[in-house]
């Protein structure tokens, strides 16, 4: 394997819905910076059906090349059509870096194109460097539960590869009429190659404000000392319009569901306002808010290491401080409305 | 009859575990060995699973001798034998060579009796990857089913497996070909108390005990740190923040003190429901 043939930084670029994740913008700006950096080129890897157009928002978001497959094949994400488009692509370009979102689909397709080409595969990176001169990928994570972080490296093999945690990275404004080369491949691929079926595909139709994706956040911890007592976070959510989250101890007590859980296990997530009430702080939950704008935390425990964390803290009861809480903001809010009328 | 593995590991509980501020390594001995808590899951639905359509639940392990604790807390979870590769050769491997040395002894363990099913937890706590179980399924050119959350059905006669695959806002029904591999989510199951007549089955076990040299076509080169891609060049503690501002005073005062910060954001509140996504 010879390195000088491996060049470009990749990033692969994940659809929803007809849409570009964030993720994958997100990362165009991360590869963007170590594009840069190395001197050559960025570029998104487009796998899908009807995806074509898609090259558009991915040349604005900071990519020089798209390569495309768009095919009927590729309609749901499916591990083996998937991986056989990217790896063809890999052995045909040759990049010497891949990037993918740390979400359900990135992380099953890079663990199974790791293991084929073979090459080594970094999880849920949350800090990405390079080397100038050797290319060489700094992929730094949370590990151990978020007791540590260390940064991880490939030096024998090609292309490089990293998840990399949604919302860590930043994604560049988009640049409109922004365009670049757009290579599109064709596939040889046919259904009876792949065997796996997607049937359906079922989407939560909860009313609930998503928690990746929601301003305001309001967590609760086992502080709060019961489901019953947890219902105080509900209640407060529901009053600002924020979404519910949860310490790991809360979601393994079954107070809520696991999808509500912050933290190196769960989600991470970066609001405008982050509520920690009754959480105690632990490093692996740290890891998952501690980029929030504006992050608050009650606890009746003022050695609470969630203190040490956040921008504002109120050491007090949360069964006192909350409900007068909720009730004073539910005002001013009210009045604030009829100020503005 | 269903043949499954479970691949299972032994971890320290990092939610305890204690760091050693000097060197910024893990003090190992602060945090007991535990089962993986998501293995345990795995090894709960390939329990339930044999008693659905019936067969065998072998569980696999690779690690050093004391590992065999976590074989034995799997075999009062209802798994039938265990198997565990042991050898300093494995010593230091990434997810790549560990998902190699664990497909050499899927292999040798298929040649007793062939193998249906793979079941692995979603990730361990220590390593919080979850690459290994899709690198088996490769290895092994079987369809590696992530995030499953639900097994609907299994028909080995007609060769297919249907499951639901967790995704961030739902769920896809899958159907795929068998053998195949799936890692599972914890929400799939309850692991129970385990029965008095498993329990003393347990304490009893010894499970077979393989070394490198007893699996066959083996190539060294990718076992344990020297197969392993990727390496740790660097560990360091996450920077401790210095903390923000105390709001004082009595409740009332506090919370006054607080709705004024919220106030200055109130564009976020602007509209009822705030200004977050609605699915």
């Amino acid at each position: 394997m010879s390195f000088e043939d491996y060049s470009g930084i990749w990033v692969f670029i994940e659809v929803k819905d007809g849409e570009v994740v964030p993720v994958s913008l997100e990362l165009l700006g991360a590869g963007k910076e170590l594009a840069d950096k190395r001197g050559t080129e960025l570029a998104g890897v487009l796998i899908g059906e009807n995806v074509k157009h898609l090259a558009d928002t991915v040349f604005e978001y900071g990519a020089d090349t798209v390569y495309v497959y768009d095919d009927a094949i590729f309609k749901n994400y499916r591990t083996e059509s998937y991986m056989k488009a990217l790896l063809e692509c890999c052995e045909k370009y040759k990049p010497e870096v891949i990037l993918y979102g740390a979400t359900s689909t990135g992380k099953d397709l890079a663990s199974a194109v790791a293991t084929d080409l073979p090459t080594g595969l970094t999880a849920d990176s949350t800090i990405l460097d390079i080397e100038e001169d050797t290319g060489l990928l700094l992929a730094s994570r949370p590990a151990f539960g978020g007791n540590i972080m260390a940064t991880i490296l490939c030096k024998k093999y090609r292309p490089q590869m990293a998840t990399v945690r949604p919302k860590v990275m930043k994604a560049l404004t988009p640049i409109l009429g922004r365009t670049g080369r757009l290579v599109e491949e064709k596939t040889s691929l046919k259904e009876d190659d792949i065997r796996t079926k997607v049937l359906e595909i079922v989407q939560h139709t909860t009313k609930k404000v998503r928690i990746d994706e929601a301003d305001i956040i309001v967590a609760g911890g086992k502080g709060l000392g019961s489901e019953k007592g947890f219902q105080l976070v509900h209640e407060l959510a529901e009053t600002v319009g924020g979404a519910v989250g949860a310490s790991r101890d809360v979601v393994e007590a079954g107070w809520v569901e696991h999808h509500h859980q912050v933290g190196q296990t769960g989600v991470t997530v970066t609001p405008k306002i982050y509520f920690a009430i009754g959480i105690s702080g632990a490093i692996q939950h740290i890891v998952g808010m501690q980029n929030s704008s504006l992050i608050i935390a009650i606890n009746n425990d003022p050695e609470a290491a969630i203190f040490q964390s956040s921008h504002y803290g109120i050491v007090g009861d949360a069964f006192e401080i909350v409900p007068l809480l909720i009730q004073q903001f539910k005002q001013a809010f009210n009045q604030e409305v009829v100020d503005h009328v | 009859m269903l043949h499954i593995v479970a691949c299972i590991k032994q971890v320290p509980d990092t939610k305890i575990i204690k760091m050693n501020p000097k060197t910024n390594t893990m003090d190992r001995a602060s945090a007991p060995a535990i089962l993986n808590p998501y293995d345990a899951h795995a090894v709960e639905e390939a329990v339930r699973l044999k008693k659905r359509y019936g067969g065998t639940v072998s569980v696999l392990t690779m690690g050093p001798p004391p590992a065999v604790k976590a074989i034995k807390k799997c075999i009062e979870i209802g798994a039938d034998e265990g198997y565990m590769i042991s050898d300093r050769a494995f010593a230091g491997a990434d997810t790549l060579a560990t998902s190699y040395a664990l497909t050499k002894a899927i292999e040798k363990i298929s040649k007793i009796k062939p193998v249906d099913l793979i079941i692995c937890g979603k990730m361990t706590i220590d390593g919080d990857t979850g690459q290994v179980g899709p690198g088996i399924a490769r290895r092994l050119d079987m369809p590696p089913l992530t995030s499953v959350n639900k097994v609907k059905e299994i028909n080995v006669e007609e060769g297919y497996a249907i499951v639901h695959r967790k995704l961030e806002d739902g769920y896809e029904v899958i159907q795929s070909t068998m053998p195949c591999l799936m890692s599972v989510e914890k929400e799939i199951n309850e692991v129970p108390y385990s029965t008095m007549t498993n329990m003393l089955k347990a304490a009893r076990y010894q499970p077979i005990i393989w070394a490198v040299a007893d699996l066959e076509d083996v190539e060294r080169t990718q076992l344990g740190l020297k197969g392993s891609p990727t390496i740790v060049s660097k560990v360091w503690a996450p920077t401790k923040p210095s903390g923000g501002e105390m709001l004082e005073g009595d409740a009332a005062a506090q919370t006054e003190q607080l709705l004024n910060l919220l106030l200055e954001k109130k564009e976020l509140f602007a509209v009822k429901g705030g200004s977050g996504v609605e699915l």
